[in-house]
């Protein structure tokens, strides 16, 4: 375990130097930019519209975390022979690759959890223009502690996506890793459809395979609450605990695929 | 002096003269697009487009981001209306519209596809059924006066959120104020009343509308629920507006009857709001509750045409307070 610890901290300080959290201020910056802004565009709809433009941000920023930094965890060290270095210590290949993992991860987390909380504090500044009356007629509250549960299922789509990135990264160059974890994060959110296919193809193959390919590829449109949340409804324990739990599944194949490539990849 | 004396004792001038000249080029490059925008005006060009109409196509064009993307609409809707409205109404102006965007078809053309994307997109995006339901019915110049656009939207809202009783209070506003179809109207407030929550009063409201169609009572409580459960200021102040309006036709019908007893007492109409004064039926002026003058023609108090509060509703107009 001890190795794993000491990659992934590493992995965080190297993302801390390559200026990972300037994010954050790009982040605050738009978030108190549209905090302004936005109570001269709309009308009266600024509480759900920070929600919103939070929460979106919030995902995209984490995306290209996961992305462009998952994509050259492994590839990186192969192309800087770095790798060599690496594995002369008394590390094990899947300890590399679990290492890098919880690395990116807690890169994201802290990230997210800076942003979640900035989030928050624009919303106290926001609603504080609102009177109670006019407060007491929203759909949700504008401290709605649900904003969380949106946020903690962001967070694991954000793991997968990253497990994702990490297992192209594992065999693939960057700039094909990054292409294909994108699609797939784009495929993940058009599932539904996938699964629909059947109505609109008569071939018996090819609605065995969309059936398939629905199955076999990852459905991240689940992790996607938003437009629940910002309206105040609830989202089910169940629900929420299904979906956690079949990320974390698929994140768990894709590392042990990771490693079963690692570690057969001859880096003579 | 060496020559790297000279240089040295030349650095803070030419660092000054090089600050003099890059004002005087901004000085020159504002000079210049102040005489380009004054001599060749930009000529406006109507923004009316809507490139992407179908709210499907744009629910999968915007991946993970169809809520962010529903306020983009939201946003472009309420610019939209307040922009056009803004241009139609010769309040907002200050004088009477121009001829090229005075109200007619195609006004507000692209209000309804607007909302409808923004409620595609965001199924719950509650204030976008119920502003299109004031906004959508009110007619020229203050909206496009379609109130079947705006039942169809409402409708569009219930078979997404269908115990919302208050979209079936605003369909049942719509045909009560602008289609006077108050059987209707009385339907839907019965349908709301019968969800669960819905607050006691629709039962009550569906009965009057029934029992007595077009009158002030009724419109005043409708106007009032529509003031306190109001999320934008601007719904709030057109049923603040609406109630004035409602409270001058009160106004109006007791100086009409002050009129007939002056003109009983005298045997002749008063000319001007002096001769009631004069004779003491009046303590002074009448205003409005804009704080305008009501207007004395032909022997009859009315709104004048300066009020903002003018024209009033004519449904209720000639109805019993």
């Amino acid at each position: 375990m001890k190795p794993i610890a000491w990659i992934s901290v590493n992995v965080f300080r190297e993302s801390v130097r390559d200026k990972v959290l300037y994010n954050l201020v790009a982040f605050a910056v738009l978030m108190m930019g549209a905090s302004y802004v936005i109570g001269q565009l709309t009308a009266g709809q600024d509480v759900k519209i920070i929600k919103d433009l939070g929460l979106a941000a919030i995902d995209v920023f984490g995306l290209f975390i996961a992305v462009f930094i998952g994509i050259g965890l492994v590839s990186k060290e192969v192309e800087r022979r770095s790798i060599y270095g690496l594995l002369a210590k008394p590390v094990e290949r899947y300890q590399l690759v679990l290492g890098k993992y919880v690395g990116l991860v807690l890169t994201l987390v802290v990230n997210i959890a800076v942003m979640s909380a900035a989030l928050y504090l624009v919303l106290v500044y926001v609603a504080a223009r609102f009177p109670p009356e006019v407060q007491a007629v929203w759909d949700a509250p504008a401290l709605d502690p649900k904003l969380l549960v949106a946020i903690a299922l962001t967070v694991v789509e954000l793991m997968l996506v990253t497990a994702i990135a990490l297992f192209f990264s594992t065999f693939s160059t960057p700039m094909l890793s990054a292409a294909m974890t994108f699609g797939l994060f784009v495929a993940g959110h058009f599932s539904d459809d996938l699964k629909q296919f059947d109505q609109v193809v008569e071939s018996v193959a090819a609605q065995k395979l969309t059936e398939v390919v629905y199955w076999v590829l990852p459905n991240l449109s689940p992790f996607d609450v938003t437009a629940r949340v910002v309206h105040g409804d609830a989202v089910g324990r169940g629900y929420f605990a299904v979906t956690v739990l079949y990320g974390l599944a698929y994140i768990a194949m894709l590392l042990v695929a990771s490693i079963l490539i690692f570690s057969r990849r001859d880096f003579k | 002096m060496t020559k790297h004396e000279r240089v040295e004792s030349r650095r803070p001038a030419s660092l000054l003269s090089g600050l003099f000249a890059a004002a005087l080029l901004m000085a020159a490059v504002i000079g210049l697009q102040y005489i380009r925008e004054t001599r060749y005006p930009d000529r406006q060009i109507a923004d009316d487009a809507l490139y992407l109409t179908s709210g499907t196509v744009l629910k999968h064009l915007a991946i993970a981001y169809q809520p962010l993307l529903a306020d983009v609409y939201w946003i472009r809707a309420v610019q939209y209306y307040g922009g056009t409205r803004k241009q139609l109404d010769p309040n907002a102006t200050g004088g009477s519209p121009p001829p090229s965007t005075r109200p007619g078809p195609g006004r507000y053309a692209l209000l309804y596809p607007l909302l409808d994307i923004t409620t595609t997109l965001d199924p719950k995006f509650n204030i976008a059924y119920r502003f299109g339901s004031i906004f959508l019915a009110e007619p020229p110049p203050g909206g496009p006066g379609e109130p079947d656009h705006a039942v169809q939207l409402l409708e569009k809202g219930l078979r997404e959120n269908p115990g919302k009783w208050q979209y079936m209070q605003d369909i049942g506003f719509v045909y009560y104020w602008w289609r006077h179809d108050y059987a209707t109207a009385a339907s839907w407030f019965n349908r709301g009343a019968e969800v669960p929550g819905a607050p006691w009063w629709l039962k009550s409201l569906a009965a009057s509308t029934l029992a007595a169609g077009g009158d002030r009572r009724s419109a005043r409580l409708m106007w009032e629920v529509i003031r306190e459960s109001a999320e934008i200021d601007w719904l709030r102040h057109d049923a603040d507006r609406q109630l004035a309006q409602l409270q001058a036709l009160d106004e109006i019908d007791a100086l009409n009857a002050a009129i007939d007893r002056y003109a009983q007492r005298t045997g002749k109409a008063p000319a001007s709001w002096a001769d009631m004064i004069a004779e003491g039926v009046l303590r002074g002026v009448p205003v409005d509750p804009a704080g305008t003058a009501y207007a004395l023609e032909g022997g009859r108090a009315m709104l004048a045409r300066t009020s903002p509060l003018w024209p009033p509703p004519a449904d209720v107009a000639g109805s019993r307070p």
